[in-house]
């Protein structure tokens, strides 16, 4: 059923062929991404068919425009994820579908995920080890924003906090993350194989 | 506002749709901001991976193909006297996106600005193509002289040298951008009837005098 012709190939070089039109290159494309893509988009909108939606425009909008430019510096799946998440948070508060005005309600990871594989879920427990070093003020900050779909100024509201203190804890909790993720460093540059 | 202290909420989508707006025109000015911004979308790329939840449904695949397949070609349409627009206001999304991650190549823009030329060149109502001789690029000219060039099937300028963009009229060429890689250049002069675009490879930086014979040339516009 999966086409596997693109399987040896980099994210990097599927969005290469992408570019060209490759529609092969494109489901290999969602074969990797699409379920971290869907769980993402499921986790803010918490509703299965806007989740669909943002993936669907997020992998369509690399579909119409992935010519137009040339990843250089970063992975392609962090570049999709960033259109996935983009999207859902923007149907998050065009549906203002939050349901609670509880923090205690805050989204929470599911457990029955799309990690079939090893590495995923390695990177899964590596993120929340480094979640749980925060501060507890940051890392709520962080989550509410991320995963909840929260600006910071709904959050500064909600948390009854001045607008420069979400926006620090917001700051010092991803440099902070940065720091304790940092030491596995993303692939830092490719090119197109012509 | 001090607007670099908006980088880490811009990474994780916490501001509102004029924050944003106020925030990416800031960025296209600003190397500090794309810096910082590129270590934190790696931060919530991996706060993205795992993020869990549940598997997608079956069908999804398949409707984003199908979707795909109906919308081909992606490319700018060959051989056609008036453009159509090529790119999506999501498009228009997905290149500031690959921008604020230093996706999008330096040497077809280092600029937020540009990336909205191309994106006005290309989606202008009254843009003409013009064609290189084999089909290797397309120029877009608007009625004001405005101009993109895309360039397909050509392999990234080796280490050391960047292609450069000529404007032609008659013999005399001035010069009109860098690009290493295929993709969409806005062009820093406009073209005006009666000029041509030639592409050559040049010395990292580009020349002021073409030192080879163009790779390509364009109809004359």
């Amino acid at each position: 059923m999966r086409r596997r012709d693109h399987a040896h190939l980099s994210d990097e070089a599927l969005v290469a062929l992408v570019a060209r039109s490759d529609e092969t290159a494109l489901a290999e494309l969602y074969d990797r991404v699409g379920g971290i893509a869907y769980g993402l988009a499921f986790r803010v909108l918490r509703d299965e068919s806007l989740a669909e939606d943002a993936v669907q425009d997020a992998f369509l909008g690399l579909w119409r425009s992935a010519g137009s430019f040339v990843p250089e510096r970063a992975k392609a799946s962090t570049w999709l994820l960033t259109l996935v998440h983009r999207r859902a948070v923007d149907l998050v508060r065009r549906e203002q579908r939050r349901r609670s005005d509880t923090l205690e309600d805050a989204p929470e990871p599911m457990t029955d995920s799309a990690e079939d594989d090893a590495w995923l879920r390695l990177e899964r427990e590596r993120v929340q080890g480094a979640l749980a070093q925060l501060p507890d003020q940051q890392r709520e900050a962080i989550e509410l924003a991320y995963y909840g779909g929260f600006t910071q100024s709904e959050l500064a509201d909600r948390l009854g906090q001045p607008l420069g203190t979400i926006k620090s804890r917001m700051f010092s909790g991803l440099a902070r993350l940065r720091e304790l993720l940092d030491d596995e460093v993303e692939t830092t540059s490719w090119s197109f194989t012509s | 506002m001090e607007l670099h202290e908006l980088t880490a909420a811009y990474a994780l989508d916490a501001l509102d749709a004029a924050e944003r707006a106020r925030y990416e025109a800031h960025l296209a000015s600003c190397e500090r901001c794309r810096e910082e911004l590129q270590g934190f979308r790696k931060v919530t790329g991996s706060l993205a991976r795992a993020a869990g939840g549940p598997r997608p449904p079956a069908g999804l695949r398949d409707r984003i193909l199908d979707q795909a397949r109906s919308e081909r070609p992606n490319v700018v349409p060959l051989r056609r006297r008036v453009a159509v627009p090529v790119l999506s206001s999501f498009a228009a999304v997905a290149a500031v996106a690959a921008l604020a991650l230093g996706l999008w190549s330096a040497s077809i823009s280092g600029e937020l600005d540009e990336a909205k030329d191309i994106t006005s060149v290309l989606g202008h109502p009254n843009a003409r193509t013009y064609e290189s001789e084999s089909g290797e690029a397309s120029l877009f000219v608007t009625p004001t002289g405005r101009a993109v060039l895309v360039v397909r099937q050509l392999a990234a300028a080796p280490q050391g040298k960047d292609y450069e963009i000529w404007v032609a009229e008659g013999r005399v060429m001035r010069r009109a951008g860098l690009f290493e890689h295929q993709g969409a250049t806005a062009l820093s002069r406009r073209v005006e009837p009666g000029q041509s675009v030639a592409v050559t490879l040049e010395e990292d930086g580009g020349v002021d005098v073409p030192t080879g014979k163009p790779l390509f040339t364009t109809s004359s516009v």
